[in-house]
């Protein structure tokens, strides 16, 4: 702590040194794009955009996807606006502009150009395109956003949406620009544990909401834990009867259903994450014969520990669950967690030593193995590709290189993330890097700068390692966050990881991306996000 | 950076040891709440196995001595906390079970009947027009006897009734959607120290009213009674001057960032009608960059190489005209913040600019000053002049005492750094020692963010640990949670405040060691979800858990 004080110290004489003007540690920019798109030439001549009569025009392929994003994306240029009380706007403000030399004129639509046909379309896929091109041009007829897939345009229409700032006068400004955009990584995510606290519907949607002005595209879903089981399953009501905290912490069939769509319509895949054979103490309280009984001087103490992986009513029953898991969540990949077994309760158990015996199993590791092996082959037979926490790999469970490792340990001492992310991509296997993006490490000040500082391919590794990267996600752990904090406690800390996934390597500096973050934080406080300030001392119009 | 990851590691490190230690994670609540149990932690209660039901829409207060409308305004307001606090499912421990069967209290041995009326005693006369001051007594004692007559909550003052309804409010526990359950209870209660205030930075970041009312309410719930408002800073000035309206016209981030002189009113009408202080600081002569925006002639113009380089530094001491500003100034502060305090600030001044500006320098050789010590010891010592002169006690922090100024010993010194030599507790005993009146905020600073539910650290401070004798320990008066607002604006200060500062209220409430961050941890559980219940953002306190709402 006495450290941990003393560069608070230097922190503050460093404002003390900054006596200049009104010492905001950042200017917000205008109109910048968070993330920061891969290609972008702008121009001083700009439009001005009246909220009222713009309107965007489907001029290839259309559909109801389509249909929504326009609704949405129109209410958000709307909310952009400041009212004209606040800055004492006057009629002559309007000569003034159009006096300017580098006025171009009103734009009063943008042509959406979608190649591919979207009418069949539901959810997005792993191998989702999301390339568009976004052309303001000085001639207001060529001014066009054009992608092939509707992933494509929703990241277009974000960044069309982000172009526009507020001026001193009821419309919208945006300038001349020509982005060429794309992701750098496919998989960016955002993981959140509804275990730990109850997050409510109402808080995700605002979060998939958020997701989608960052330009993250997977939900990922930490259902449920050891402390609680909020998913209503169809086949066994039971579990959440009696696993969730209440039964108004639960999510109903229904509520899934309405998640999936939301975040589908924002270009967001929603990847459930059922975590097995460890923290799943919550699956006991309906059936705690799935459940390992932890013993004392021989014999049971009353207490349970991992999945009993020896009985085969444990894998017909898995068999049952992810049959239906795998019908709910209509995405390719299911995460089946494996993180944290601790074998305190197997090694006490009689029953798993003499199982152990008769199998030649001769580690918990092995039997840990053994239980993952079945696990993946039920996925496997639903035709699924699993993503797993780390643990599995460096446990030396046998893993396919269908399977997918998640990396979420930093030990330094043992060569932190990068080691491991070397050891698991030369076996071969894709990854996705959580390591250095825990938003429940908390320090003092604006600390998104620790996760933008996280390069992703900074690994030791050939090419075709670093081709195995997927991505990666920021994760919400919720110990000390629940609907209270989780808007303030996310964003805008993983808007950080979300333009490390999105923009180009060093696409920008800190100091010029806290700008740009300045801007960003106000905009999603604008849109009704309760992001906190990222840097210091400042405001939002 | 390096050395502040390795601490982040071996926390991590220590965190894995103890995820080993207890791998059983029971499921539900990591912390089980109480039940009905009071945050902060009275000095004297008895309780008891019997209990009554509260049926809210039946129950009313009955002022059987003193009254006003102060009064009146408080017991409307506490119905309405008591008709909040039902909930809207069963509490039940088994989901499964079907639902409990109507008014299961009638079978229990220990139900004594329906509480339709509390008796509020009050002896002093109160008036509409009361404001709290630094020596008010918030004393109380709150009897729920088992024989339905001498239910009676009963202060000198109209604080200590407050303190007292509050008491009784938490006192209650939802047991279904219609029906609270109170068991029968003796407290006797009075805080430890006379002080305990939030300080709120409001120049950082604005905070709107709404949320600086609902900041109000939340200390109210926490026995809090001092809203110490850092108004101004270098980054902004929101506070409206009547008599330099200039000052928020150019100083603040924009126009509509302001406290006018009614929203200053409100608020200060809104705490009293809590039972809650505001004492207000106006930093100088360092933390004053806005007051520049207005009246650059203030503020010491910095130098490089001889000439002006456009920067401004601290106050400019060495004018009259700053004085006679200041005196203006603070006639006006004085007249509208009507409490007697008036926080000073002197913190964190830099000599840099003064060092660089010649102007300065001659004035020191002309006035035989040595040292830009001496010449921040001029400053304050005139400011000090000035603010007693119209009749206010000052509070300024810790600087201007341990620069060595000549401190008036009325003076109060408030402790915030923790890193000098000694820590907070040999300033502290220094302090005390010179005879000076001490306020402790170091080991209280909200900005200072670590993982998981970290009120812990908070409580674990002992305010009278500094060693000194009887008289020195005298001399501490409480203290202060610090919300700075660098990273903090409308829409985390909720979260970020609640429940962590409630650690800091129940240390500056309740006797030494009342209780052990173990069995603190079940209340705090329970309050938090309170809190929640009354429409305070608290986030989780302790670990994985729930609140019923």
């Amino acid at each position: 702590m006495f450290l941990l004080v003393n560069s608070l110290l230097f922190v503050l004489y460093l404002d003390l040194t900054f006596v200049s003007g009104l010492n905001l540690p950042a200017r917000p920019t205008k109109g910048e794009v968070w993330p920061k798109p891969q290609l972008q030439v702008s121009y001083q001549k700009s439009y001005l955009v009246n909220p009222q009569t713009f309107t965007f025009h489907a001029v290839a392929e259309n559909c109801k996807l389509l249909e929504r994003a326009f609704d949405r994306y129109l209410e958000i240029i709307n909310k952009s606006m400041i009212s004209s009380e606040t800055y004492g706007y006057s009629e002559q403000d309007d000569d003034m502009y159009e006096a300017n030399k580098e006025f171009v004129g009103y734009l009063d639509s943008l042509n959406v150009l979608l190649m591919e046909p979207c009418n069949h379309i539901t959810v997005p896929a792993h191998t989702m395109e999301e390339h568009y091109i976004l052309n303001i041009t000085t001639e207001t007829s060529n001014s066009i956003l054009s992608a092939s897939t509707i992933w494509g345009i929703l990241r277009g229409l974000e960044t069309f949406s982000q172009l526009l700032y507020s001026t001193d006068r009821e419309m919208l400004k945006i300038n001349c620009t020509t982005i060429v955009d794309y992701p750098r990584f496919p998989h960016r995510g955002l993981m959140v544990d509804t275990s730990r606290h109850f997050i409510p519907v109402g808080k995700i949607l605002k979060t998939l909401d958020a997701m989608s002005y960052n330009k993250l595209n997977v939900f990922h879903w930490h259902l449920t834990d050891d402390d609680s089981f909020p998913y209503q399953s169809t086949k066994y009501p039971n579990l959440s009867k009696m696993g969730a905290y209440t039964k108004s912490h639960v999510y109903s069939q229904s509520d899934v259903k309405t998640i999936i769509r939301f975040a589908a319509e924002r270009g967001i895949r929603v990847i459930a994450e059922f975590d097995t054979p460890g923290h799943s103490i919550s699956w006991g309280k309906a059936m705690p014969e799935l459940l390992t009984t932890c013993y004392t001087n021989g014999v049971p103490n009353g207490r349970y520990g991992p999945i009993d992986p020896t009985k085969n009513s444990t894998y017909s029953f898995f068999e049952n669950f992810f049959d239906e898991v795998a019908e709910v969540f209509p995405d390719q990949y299911l995460h089946l967690g494996a993180d944290e077994v601790l074998p305190f309760c197997w090694k006490s158990n009689p029953n798993i030593k003499k199982f152990m015996k008769e199998h030649n199993i001769e580690s918990y590791k092995e039997l840990e193995n053994y239980y993952i092996q079945k696990i993946l082959n039920i996925s496997h037979n639903l035709t699924k590709k699993p993503i797993l926490w780390e643990d599995a790999f460096t446990n030396s469970v046998n893993l396919t290189s269908s399977t997918t490792v998640q990396i979420w340990k930093d030990l330094k001492i043992i060569g932190g993330w990068k080691r491991t992310a070397d050891k698991v991509t030369k076996a071969g296997l894709p990854i996705l890097l959580s390591a250095c993006w825990y938003l429940d490490r908390l320090e003092s000040g604006g600390d998104w700068r620790k996760f933008y500082n996280c390069e992703p391919l900074s690994f030791i590794g050939n090419d075709q390692q670093k081709a195995l990267v997927l991505g990666g996600e920021a994760c919400m752990w919720t110990e000390v966050v629940n609907q209270y904090n989780i808007e303030s406690r996310v964003w805008p800390r993983a808007s950080a990881v979300a333009e490390k996934l999105w923009s180009a390597e060093n696409a920008d500096t800190y100091w010029n991306a806290a700008k740009r973050l300045e801007e960003h934080a106000c905009r999603m406080n604008k849109r009704g996000i309760e992001a906190q300030p990222p840097n210091g001392a400042g405001f939002c119009i | 950076m390096y050395v502040l990851r390795n601490i982040l590691l071996l926390l991590t490190f220590l965190g894995v040891i103890a995820q080993i230690a207890c791998y059983i994670v029971e499921p539900g609540p990591t912390v089980r709440a109480t039940k009905g149990a009071v945050w902060p932690k009275p000095q004297r209660q008895i309780s008891s196995d019997s209990f009554y039901i509260v049926r809210p829409q039946a129950f009313e207060f009955r002022v059987v001595a003193e009254n006003c409308d102060l009064l009146q305004n408080s017991l409307q307001r506490y119905l309405d906390i008591i008709n909040g606090s039902t909930v809207s499912q069963p509490i039940s421990k088994n989901l499964v079970q079907k639902r409990h069967y109507y008014k299961p209290w009638r079978a229990d041995k220990n139900f004594m009947g329906y509480l339709d009326t509390l008796d509020v005693l009050l002896t002093d006369p109160c008036k509409d027009i009361d404001l709290p001051t630094h020596e008010m007594k918030e004393q109380y004692i709150l009897n729920i006897t088992s024989e339905g007559t001498g239910t009676v909550l009963s202060a000198s003052t109209i604080w200590g009734i407050l303190r007292g309804l509050e008491t009784f409010s938490q006192l209650l526990h939802a047991t279904d959607e219609k029906a609270l359950q109170i068991n029968c209870t003796t407290i006797f209660d009075f805080p430890r120290f006379s002080h305990r205030g939030l300080l709120i930075d409001t120049s950082r970041h604005f905070i709107p009213m709404i949320k600086l009312f609902k900041t109000i309410d939340a200390m109210a719930y926490n026995k809090l009674n001092v809203f110490h408002w850092h108004i101004t800073d270098d980054q902004s000035f929101p506070y409206q001057s009547l008599k330099y309206p200039e000052l928020s016209e150019m100083g603040a981030y924009t126009s509509w960032y302001i406290y006018t002189p009614s929203d200053v009113q409100k608020i200060i009408r809104y705490a009293a009608a809590r039972g809650i202080r505001v004492v207000v600081e106006f930093d100088t002569p360092g933390h004053t960059r806005s007051w520049g925006e207005a009246f650059p002639d203030l503020l010491t113009p910095c130098y490089a190489n001889g000439v002006p380089n456009g920067q401004y530094g601290p106050m400019d001491p060495t004018k009259e005209s700053t004085y006679s500003f200041l005196q203006k100034f603070f006639e006006e502060v004085v007249k509208v913040f009507s409490d007697q305090y008036l926080h000073l600030g002197a913190d964190e001044v830099g000599y840099e600019c003064w060092e660089s500006n010649p102007d300065i320098k001659e004035y020191m050789e002309q006035h035989g000053l040595t040292s830009y010590r001496q010449l921040e010891d001029l400053f304050v010592q005139k400011l000090l002049d000035i603010v007693h002169n119209l009749k206010a006690k000052t509070i300024i922090w810790e600087e201007a005492f341990t620069n060595g100024l000549q401190l008036r010993n009325d003076t109060v010194v408030q402790v915030w750094k923790d890193w000098s030599i000694g820590g907070w507790k040999w300033t502290t005993y220094r302090a005390t020692r010179a005879g000076l009146q001490v306020l402790l905020s170091a080991c209280w600073y909200l900005d200072h963010l670590s993982n998981g539910g970290d009120w812990q650290k908070y409580y674990d401070c002992e305010p009278t640990d500094f060693g000194g004798s009887e008289q020195q320990k005298e001399l501490m008066k409480g203290g202060e949670a610090c919300m700075w607002a660098e990273v903090v604006n409308e829409n985390n200060i909720e979260s970020r405040v609640w429940p962590r500062a409630s650690a800091t209220a129940e240390k500056l409430w309740s006797a030494k060691d009342a209780e052990t961050k173990q069995e603190a941890a079940k209340r705090l559980e329970e309050h938090t979800c309170r809190m929640n219940k009354r429409g305070i953002q608290a986030q989780p306190p302790n670990s994985a858990g729930y609140c019923i709402l």
